[in-house]
């Protein structure tokens, strides 16, 4: 728990959740997966982005989300939504260049913000087995921008993943257009319990834009096995207003089920 | 067209567009037959141990756990799933010794309900072995490529990833562009079942809400059986026939099963039940809870409707409905346990 000002405390999963929806902007459309993304999500729906266009890789397309769903294919998904459709039309979307944030979760990244859901270990001989991509790499691949939000500690933050499961910036500038995939899409932002990154715009690597409340920079280099470029002082990241948390504990996830109350 | 680079995964489910015509040629009728069966018959008839198969839905939404618990009474044994977000699907599967190999875009897990115990321990000791990774959006233009008689479907997926590496498909360079692009091999499951909301006698399905991979993996597959909510008659299809996702040109088989669904969702009918599913993911912890889950909801059930008795009957079906249409709140037995 963490005391701020003159706001109510609150614990590191909302303070994640209010970040990752105000990074959300205002008719902008969204590609969102399971867990919190969808809190972040339904939060900024609530508050600053009533026109965010929300939509699910099964199929649902602008709902408005009445509660949390259990899957990115349930019935929640397309609730009160403009179209019920399908996984062929929402991946078309986002290879159209219709999506421009997709909002992802991760195991492993590394410096150039690829991500690993698929294994930890020896692909062979794994240690866990992890569900695999889903959509997480038709995510990473085609929409404009992604937003990852994952715990942050050394064994989390490496310097080579276990397997490249999404794409972020593959090895550096350049590296996804060789590839093949879309010109000028990528990683946009990574928000942990720790800070918020950015990925510099030169050298594609991962920056850090801001610390949360009571975190120094040295805890975010402590937990992460990378050198993360730091250019001048790192601003505090706002800490979550009263508001904000009364939509979330109140109307969006009432029972604690992904916020953990 | 050049090939630049090619995954080592294995290609299952393909087939040459040539004997694809040839087996659709000869095996679909087009004839308006009455091809109502019993669940029993539809699992005997058409699935074979080894098979390629595919689970309409989304691994717990509108998918035929009535057919999953079949297979399992039926024993079938060896059969390789397509892993297309598979969730309590294939973990059941998996968990019932029916599944042993899969293409994995989405396995092992169950949404926001964490990891599947059974999925993972069998992945992790070696007993269910990974064929194959790739993507959803993969997976769903595997079944595009299958629907429409092409060997394969571009798209601009899995490039640079190791997703692409253990995966069946080609990276070419694309002659119009000039740059790399992903083919993905077709896929023709040898068989899928989707459950709908209602169809006809003779297999014309409407699915209310979202069809997710449907549509297309409707056509794709070698033998489709439909297993659905409610049995209407012809003129209900045919006064909507905007409203017809699955034509009856392309079924085997329809078994009607009202909740054949459960305990999964199905969108305006009923949400799932989260108290069963925190019975499943607190079983399967241990093999041994593996096998009193079986022996109490599956060979301690004769059919679908002895099931449905020993999960709650009536009253927990009429809960399911109230929590569909949010008049109810949500209660979710496994996030309170210790993570």
């Amino acid at each position: 728990m963490v005391k701020e000002d003159s706001v109510m405390e609150y614990n590191p999963t909302e303070l994640m959740a209010c970040v990752a929806s105000r990074a959300l902007e205002d008719r902008k459309s969204v590609f969102v997966g399971t867990g919190l993304p969808i809190i972040a999500t339904m939060l900024a729906q609530r508050l600053h982005a009533p026109d965010l266009l929300i939509v699910f890789e099964a199929g649902g397309i602008g709902p408005k989300l009445p509660t949390i769903p259990i899957s990115v294919g349930d019935s929640r998904t397309f609730h009160k939504a403009c179209m019920a459709a399908s996984m062929d039309y929402a991946m078309g979307m986002a290879q159209q260049g219709l999506v421009d944030y997709g909002f992802l979760g991760a195991a492993q990244i590394d410096r150039y913000g690829n991500l690993n859901t698929t294994v930890i270990g020896d692909y062979e001989n794994p240690k866990v087995r992890l569900p695999g991509s889903g959509g997480a790499n038709d995510l990473g691949s085609l929409c404009t921008q992604t937003i990852t939000l994952m715990r942050h500690d050394k064994r989390r933050f490496v310097e080579k993943l276990d397997f490249l499961t999404t794409p972020g910036y593959l090895s550096g500038p350049g590296a996804r257009e060789q590839a093949g995939l879309p010109a000028g899409t990528g990683p946009y932002r990574v928000i942990t319990q720790l800070a918020v990154m950015g990925f510099d715009p030169e050298s594609k690597k991962m920056s850090l834009v801001s610390v949360h409340p009571g975190v120094s920079v040295e805890d975010v280099e402590m937990n992460t096995s990378f050198k993360l470029v730091i250019d001048g002082d790192v601003p505090e990241t706002k800490p979550p207003i009263t508001e904000e948390l009364r939509l979330l504990r109140e109307e969006i996830d009432p029972s604690g089920i992904v916020l953990g109350r | 067209m050049k090939v630049l680079m090619e995954g080592k995964g294995e290609l299952h489910g393909w087939m040459h567009p040539d004997e694809a015509r040839r087996w659709m040629a000869e095996n679909k009728t087009r004839a308006l037959v009455d091809k109502r069966v019993t669940m029993e018959e539809a699992v005997s008839r058409f699935t074979r141990d080894g098979d390629y198969f595919a689970m309409g839905g989304f691994g717990h939404i509108r998918f035929s756990m009535v057919a999953i618990f079949e297979m399992i009474r039926q024993r079938r044994r060896n059969l390789i799933m397509a892993g297309k977000t598979s969730v309590h699907d294939v973990d059941v599967l998996i968990a019932g010794d029916v599944v042993d190999r899969i293409d994995c875009a989405y396995s092992f897990g169950h949404e926001l309900r964490g990891l599947s115990p059974a999925g993972r321990r069998a992945a992790e000791s070696g007993k269910v072995r990974v064929v194959a990774e790739l993507s959803n959006a993969a997976f769903q233009w595997r079944f595009k490529a299958a629907a429409m008689g092409l060997p394969w479907f571009p798209a601009r997926v899995m490039m640079g990833t190791d997703t692409f590496n253990y995966s069946s498909s080609k990276i070419v360079e694309d002659p119009w562009t000039g740059q790399p692009i992903t083919l993905l091999p077709a896929c023709y499951p040898d068989f899928s079942f989707i459950h709908v909301h209602r169809c006809d006698k003779y297999g014309n399905c409407q699915i209310d809400g979202i069809t997710i991979e449907d549509v297309d993996l409707a056509r794709a597959s070698k033998r489709l059986i439909i297993t659905t909510e409610k049995i209407v008659e012809p003129e209900a299809i045919t006064e909507h026939p905007d409203r017809t996702v699955i034509p009856h040109f392309i079924v085997d088989a329809v078994v009607e099963t009202p909740y054949g669904s459960h305990p999964g969702n199905m969108p305006g009918l009923y949400y799932s039940d989260e108290e069963h599913m925190a019975e499943w993911l607190r079983l399967t912890r241990s093999e041994e809870g593996v096998q009193e889950y079986m022996d109490k909801y599956v060979y301690g059930a004769a059919n679908h409707e002895e099931y449905l008795e020993l999960v709650g009957g009536t009253e927990k079906m009429e809960y399911l409905r109230k929590l569909e249409y949010l008049e109810v709140p949500l209660d979710a037995p496994w996030s309170r346990r210790t993570r």
